[in-house]
């Protein structure tokens, strides 16, 4: 297994050339200058030409895309033209702020996704089915922002339960970085208050970003709950004395969540490529606000970064999900 | 008193043109030391009433109208359902068909087998032996031993190497001794074994059947083994129980029923099994089809196929004739010499 392991991570490289390649053309192919914008309306010809040799744009674009690759593996990923400031060290500040994010949602997803599904599919077109079916199609239907407002109005507004937005008080210090994820720095260092505020910050974005995921694990798992349950080896556990939780909580647990574990790996990279309108309604300084911008201002370099970061952490995520397989079905083995 | 006693038992099953009355009285006793062998072609309703043995037939969509499945003078029908989770497992074990669906393949064999015995010790703690205190822990461990030694006695070499292994490591023939071993360790006096041979090869079947033959010899269980095999019946049965659209038509000691087939269904059974004498393109079948149950003719099911069928027979249950001792024919007209 650990053979393989490393011969995925291996692959990720082909992977990431294409991919880099791939985003430097689409982003040079658009119209527009992006030293012009940067350099300013004012600028004269000059000016943008000296930039833009600062900047190393005035080459041809093989060499650029060199220049570019080779940075990436130094660990310099270019700068941005509009603050100057290097993308490696934005993605630093932001690129956690979003993970811990979408994680939270995904635990979130998880953690409520697979019993509501199991007892969906146990209790199959009874009250406790109804029920969860109504509320993931709701939940799925539902946009995540809009819900975002809602889950604002109530529990922030009316309620005043939780903070309107923002990742933590700014007036306060926080946790000393380690993860980047806030609430796992604050528990890191025994910090428990903190822990709790930034808690209390995580909860309403991811809330509102899990339901499409919460949804979705809920039916695939009603539906192979579902698929199992009708499955010999059940009707030999039964006729063998099983209890019927140890049935449904353990033997068929373990069987129908293959299915929800694929949905999970592949939305991943769906949650960290749409976090903007949540990032925006909550005020939480992640990587969609950021790439947002500079996508906005034709800032190729944040754009390529932001890119890079959400392709490399979708395909690792997608090698754990492949992983868990194998702990998940013992007829899937890595050779 | 019978070990099991099936008496009288109606089933019926709704389906979407209509409840389907799909066992008509089934009249079945099994002592301890008896294998019966159910037979009877696909749809006769000898699944359903092994399954009700064990009360695994959902209800609804099926509905026991009348009769009692008896247990030691227990009628299963009547029992509540935690009382009757006590007894599967425990003292009535199943088989069923097919080695390759039936065991859990996300889970080692050992686990399964250990919360199997787990079961049986909890309805019963004689049978892993333990003192009523025993710690969780060394419940499992007793358990695993158990789980080994029936693993060992089902004839899989090296059971203590590979209790921790998963279904698929081992072939069709050695899942099937899995699951008897599972079916057998909480020690049961009855055990429903339902076409346990039907989807292994012909070479591992005799194996197997002679597996099961000599372990409830060994410990004088009671069996009902299914079947639409006359074969399998004749080489390890000590009754036969013969099926026809949810009734029995004949039932008694095996010798007497195949050496004296009484009820015509029977003998066309019989007379249906292929020899490697039968000359080429004269095998014989048996014309017409079986009644649909949702609207069951009055008198005798097989009347429509029955070449002895006479006009009472559409009219009312048949007689029952008894040509020796403990062979009991249900049919007006009944061939062979009970005549």
């Amino acid at each position: 297994m650990l053979r393989y392991t490393l011969r995925r991570i291996v692959l990720l490289i082909p992977v990431l050339v294409g991919l880099s390649l791939l985003v430097f053309t689409i982003s040079h192919l658009l119209p527009g200058d992006p030293v012009k914008l940067a350099a300013g309306p004012q600028a004269t010809q000059a000016d943008i030409d000296s930039l833009a040799r600062e900047l190393g744009m005035d080459k041809p674009l093989p060499v650029q895309y060199w220049n570019y690759a080779t940075g990436l593996v130094r660990g310099d990923w270019g700068q941005s033209v509009l603050t100057r400031r290097p993308v490696w060290d934005d993605l630093k500040v932001f690129l956690p702020a979003t993970l811990e994010l979408v994680f939270a949602a995904l635990a979130f997803a998880v953690i409520v996704g697979i019993p509501a599904g199991l007892l969906s599919g146990v209790y199959a077109n009874r009250w406790p089915d109804y029920l969860s079916r109504v509320v993931s199609l709701g939940a799925i239907s539902m946009p995540r922002f809009f819900l975002g407002l809602i889950l604002q109005l109530v529990f922030a507004m009316a309620l005043g339960w939780l903070p309107l937005g923002g990742r933590f008080p700014i007036i306060d210090e926080p946790p000393p970085a380690l993860t980047g994820f806030l609430t796992i720095d604050a528990l890191a260092a025994g910090q428990f208050g903190a822990f709790w505020v930034a808690l209390q910050h995580l909860a309403m974005p991811a809330i509102a970003m899990s339901l499409s995921p919460l949804a979705t694990i809920t039916r695939m798992m009603r539906a192979s709950t579902i698929e199992v349950l009708q499955q010999d080896y059940v009707l030999t556990e039964r006729a063998l004395g099983l209890s019927q939780k140890l049935i449904v909580f353990k033997y068929v647990l373990k069987n129908a969540m293959t299915s929800s574990l694929t949905v999970i790996g592949l939305y991943v990279g769906w949650l960290l490529g749409g976090t903007v309108l949540v990032e925006t309604v909550f005020d939480w300084p992640g990587i969609g606000l950021y790439a947002t911008k500079a996508i906005v201002s034709q800032d190729f370099m944040p754009v390529m970064g932001v890119t890079l970061a959400i392709g490399t952490i979708f395909i690792l995520s997608n090698l754990v999900v492949d992983l868990l397989y194998g702990l998940l079905n013992p007829k899937v083995r890595y050779e | 008193m019978a070990l099991l006693e099936i008496d009288d038992l109606h089933l019926f099953m709704r389906s979407f043109e209509g409840e389907a009355h799909v066992l008509n009285g089934v009249d079945l006793a099994i002592d301890r030391g008896e294998i019966w062998g159910v037979v009877g072609e696909t749809g006769c309703g000898k699944s359903l009433t092994g399954l009700s043995v064990s009360r695994l037939v959902a209800t609804p969509p099926a509905r026991y109208a009348r009769g009692a499945v008896r247990f030691d003078g227990t009628d299963l029908l009547r029992l509540d359902e935690a009382a009757m989770r006590r007894l599967r497992g425990r003292r009535i074990g199943m088989i069923f068909q097919d080695p390759t669906t039936n065991l859990n393949p996300v889970f080692r064999i050992g686990e399964q087998m250990v919360d199997v015995a787990l079961h049986a010790d909890g309805a019963d703690a004689s049978v892993l032996g333990l003192p009523s205190g025993a710690s969780r822990r060394a419940r499992k461990a007793a358990a695993r031993d158990l789980a080994i030694r029936m693993l060992d006695r089902v004839g899989i070499p090296d059971a203590a190497g590979r209790i921790d292994d998963y279904p698929h490591q081992f072939s069709g023939g050695m899942r099937q001794r899995v699951l008897i071993a599972m079916a057998l360790i909480g020690r049961p006096d009855l055990l429903v074994a339902d076409e346990p041979t039907t989807a292994l090869d012909v070479s591992v079947q005799a194996q197997i059947l002679r597996l099961i033959h000599d372990l409830v010899r060994q410990d004088g269980l009671g069996v009902m083994l299914i079947t639409h095999n006359l074969g399998v019946v004749a080489q390890i049965c000590s009754h036969v129980a013969v099926m026809y659209a949810g009734s029995i038509v004949e039932r008694g000691p095996v010798r007497a029923v195949l050496k004296n087939p009484t009820h015509p269904y029977t003998r066309a059974l019989i007379a249906a099994i292929p020899s490697a004498a039968t000359a080429r393109g004269t095998l014989k079948g048996l014309a017409g089809s079986v009644p649909n149950l949702i609207h069951a003719p009055q008198g005798c099911r097989f009347a429509n196929r029955c070449d002895r069928a006479l006009p009472a027979c559409r009219e009312g249950r048949p007689a029952t004739v008894e040509p020796s001792p403990g062979h009991r024919v249900a049919c007006n007209n009944p061939a062979g010499e009970a005549a």
